[in-house]
């Protein structure tokens, strides 16, 4: 059956195209931050910053999350449409958080 | 009619709604995105609650948090990560088309994530044993009247004691919630390894195991927002 021969250059995922293949050098040092980040999160919920202990632990969290989206999930070598869909999605996330927050900081905060 | 027919030769993978394979591809990957979107809202939820609610009942959710262990919550984090470098190296295998190697880091996946799954029990065997599961086994006696174990926290009022119960119960959900999208994964995946031992994600056709890594990533990320927020952030109050 002629039409079911895979047509090597129309049908095979492009992904094995050298532009789109990320290398496992690139996985390895973002595992690597990934554990130091991992690291430096623990070691700063040791150290006393007050209130900007949460801040500094979400800061890193944040950090370690964009590392992961942008490279183990390929966002950064994905099409505009993908960016588009990601970017879209957080802030949306963003917006109804600032929201439900606005209202909360609005009622007299810690008086409960 | 032949001609006709050889010029629309493709892949066997390639469904006849789609032009082409990269056209079916990124529609693919758009589609996993959507959904990995209503799962930050989901998640996303239930990190505003836990927000709120921390302000709210601050002393209950200080010591609340204070009886996590740092070391075990340390040691799952640094398990899902590997698991998710095993994952991404598990798509470049697939996108090499080398089969052993694809089934090789599925298997380490699938290894790392039980283990996070296994010390996630262990941590929910003790939480029964100290009677800090709300609604279940819940006693505020530790939090009222420390034992000498916890000797350096305050014994907190009743009515704040008590509070700790939310604490535990967004604890368990959130915690729950995630582990519940870690067997899901690691079902999936002992599927994903039987198919790409026969072959059928090494054929130039990887959408499969790219979406599965999508959402693997994905549950790690809850996870790496999880471990500050509810083991690390309140170490110092």
């Amino acid at each position: 059956m002629s039409e079911h021969k895979v047509n090597e250059v129309l049908d095979t995922e492009p992904t094995h195209h050298s532009e789109h293949i990320v290398s496992p050098k690139v996985y390895g040092v973002i595992f690597a931050a990934l554990l130091v980040g991992t690291a430096i999160t623990v070691a700063a919920s040791y150290a006393n910053f007050g209130i900007f202990n949460p801040i500094v632990a979400l800061g890193i969290a944040c950090t370690k999350a964009v590392l992961v989206i942008l490279f183990f999930m390929h966002v950064k070598y994905s099409s505009r449409l993908t960016k588009l869909t990601v970017a879209a999605g957080f802030f949306t996330f963003i917006v109804l958080i600032t929201m439900s927050m606005t209202d909360y900081i609005s009622r007299a905060w810690g008086l409960w | 009619m032949h001609d006709a027919h050889a010029e629309h030769a493709h892949a066997p993978h390639l469904r006849h709604h789609f032009e082409t394979v990269e056209q079916q591809r990124e529609a693919s990957s758009f589609g996993m995105w959507l959904f990995l979107l209503t799962e930050i809202m989901f998640f996303g939820g239930l990190f505003t609650a836990y927000l709120i609610y921390r302000n709210w009942y601050y002393p209950a959710f200080v010591v609340g948090s204070h009886q996590l262990s740092i070391f075990l919550g340390t040691f799952n984090t640094a398990v899902l990560i590997c698991s998710s470098f095993t994952m991404a190296m598990g798509v470049h295998a697939s996108e090499l088309r080398k089969r052993k190697e694809l089934v090789g880091w599925l298997v380490a996946t699938l290894v790392l994530g039980s283990v996070f799954l296994g010390v996630k029990a262990i941590e929910y065997h003790e939480k029964w044993e100290k009677h800090h599961v709300p609604g279940l086994n819940f006693s505020v006696q530790e939090f009222t009247h420390p034992s000498d174990k916890y000797k350096e926290e305050p014994p907190l009022p009743m009515d704040m004691a008590q509070k700790t119960q939310v604490y535990f119960s967004l604890y368990f959900a959130m915690t729950g919630m995630h582990a519940l999208h870690m067997i899901i994964g690691v079902s999936i995946l002992l599927v994903l390894i039987a198919k790409a031992w026969a072959g059928h994600y090494t054929t130039g056709h990887m959408t499969t195991i790219e979406n599965f890594g999508l959402y693997w990533h994905f549950v790690d990320i809850v996870w790496i927002f999880l471990f500050p927020l509810l083991y690390l952030i309140s170490r110092h109050q």
